[in-house]
């Protein structure tokens, strides 16, 4: 790529932290949803864990709060160039989820749906050994409904189209299905350290 | 590209019903394939936003609605890259316009806004996403705020240009008559809303229930497909009145600034 005439950007900040074509969004934490954000509440809300598994299962929230607690606290990167750094989401490790209802063998892939339909793919591998979380928490407080609340899937080492806002479910399945961008050209995988953003990256 | 009105694939559906299928089938190589964009013009449209027309030999072509990634490159390497709507509509002149605010410390909305002129080149790869395209073959309601209102200008020119029958109605609020973007060519299909400054005689306020009451009213036969665009702030307040007055969450599309 050519040199753009006359531009210079942003003062350069040294971040080890800031993946391939990111930038640092400070404090700002754009919503990018493509639908209505639902009216869904705590007791509305279910989690349900089913396809290639021994004993499916749907948690309520009370339920899913009896789980031992888990928190990530990092960063976190979207496909349109922000990162976000230092966050902190307290749930439950979606493995608590996955062991209760015993993956079978052949499983190798989950499509993540929420409770408005959106959907999303991703590897088995990805979403366990403690790299996924179901969570209500933002920060201190609860997780805002327009973030995701009361509940979202965060898959904090992907980019965050792949953490699910308003998680109704996972399915586990033996082979991978495009979810809702995945089929409107973003990449399988969306990795942001090799900036998989779209399909062919 | 192809329309469609279901998921490509017939694989897993979720219980609840899908709150916004994509429009179009995508092109992958379109999508990950950087071009060359050179600028041809620059034209002003407001104090805060000026369109800027690129001609990109080998666009293979877009829908109204949808966007781009454009990259700018610095002497040391540093690359930086944003998302912008495109404002023009699908045509065969081997060109595109993007209209651009000028935001507050924006290294790349800056450099056009206070440096680019004709000649200039930056790097483009698109057309991206389905899931806000209107290929003008469901009646639309668009509803914008501010720079919003750029992926329903492709929409609104599309319909003029091939001369569309199907019902088009454009709701778009700016901050005053100086800040309405493309404001000569708004015919009967829009309806300006103004937030802080109007012209004599015309009201001042946020879009309002009884603005989305007469947005929706004589609906046409199938329904209205709805496009919000704006600040999440805006498509947040917009997209609960379209509810409120009775357009289905399925048939709402949101594309938020960010």
């Amino acid at each position: 790529m050519n040199v753009t005439r006359g531009f210079t950007g942003r003062p350069r900040v040294r971040n080890d932290g800031l993946p391939p074509g990111q930038y640092d969004a400070g404090d700002d934490w754009p919503v990018l949803s493509a639908e209505v954000t639902p009216d869904l509440t705590p007791a509305e809300w279910t989690f349900t864990v089913d396809g290639l598994v021994a004993e499916p299962r749907t948690w309520t929230w009370d339920e899913a709060h009896a789980l031992p607690p888990s928190a990530y606290e990092g960063d976190i990167h979207c496909v349109t160039s922000w990162s976000k750094f230092g966050v902190r989401f307290g749930g439950v490790s979606l493995d608590a989820f996955l062991d209760a209802v015993r993956p079978a063998p052949e499983a190798t892939h989950v499509v993540a749906y929420s409770h408005t339909g959106y959907t999303t793919n991703l590897p088995l591998a990805d979403v366990t050994g403690g790299r996924a979380w179901i969570v209500w928490e933002y920060g201190d407080g609860p997780l805002p409904a327009e973030h995701g609340g009361p509940a979202r899937l965060i898959v904090p080492h992907l980019y965050f189209w792949k953490s699910a806002k308003w998680i109704a479910g996972l399915r586990l399945l033996d082979h991978d299905e495009p979810g809702f961008w995945e089929q409107n050209g973003y990449h399988h995988r969306g990795n942001p350290w090799e900036e998989q953003r779209y399909s062919g990256d | 590209m192809s329309v469609t009105d279901s998921t490509p694939s017939a694989g897993f559906t979720p219980p609840t019903r899908f709150a916004v299928p994509g429009r179009i089938a995508v092109s992958n190589r379109a999508a990950a394939t950087w071009q060359r964009a050179t600028l041809t013009e620059v034209r002003r449209e407001t104090p805060h936003a000026a369109t800027f027309r690129f001609a990109v030999p080998d666009w293979e072509g877009h829908l109204p609605g949808q966007h781009l990634m454009l990259r700018l490159r610095a002497g040391d390497g540093y690359v930086a890259q944003r998302h912008y709507s495109i404002a023009s509509p699908p045509d065969d002149t081997g060109h595109i316009e993007l209209t651009l605010d000028h935001v507050d410390g924006g290294e790349v909305s800056g450099w056009f806004h206070t440096v680019a002129k004709p000649g200039d080149e930056v790097e483009v790869r698109g057309p991206l996403s389905g899931f806000f395209a209107w290929p003008g073959d469901r009646p639309a309601l668009l509803v914008g705020a501010g720079s919003g209102v750029v992926p329903l200008m492709s929409m609104v020119r599309h319909h003029r240009a091939r001369g569309l029958s199907v019902p088009l109605r454009l709701l778009v609020s700016a901050r005053g008559p100086e800040e309405l973007i493309y404001a000569s060519e708004y015919g009967a299909e829009t309806a300006p809303v103004f937030t802080r400054t109007a012209p004599e005689g015309v009201p001042v306020g946020r879009v309002s229930a009884a603005h989305v009451a007469a947005l929706l009213a004589d609906r046409p036969e199938g329904g209205w497909e709805a496009y919000v665009c704006g600040s999440n702030g805006f498509a947040e307040h917009a997209s609960r009145l379209l509810v409120d007055a009775g357009q289905p969450v399925d048939r709402i599309r949101i594309e938020r600034f960010g």
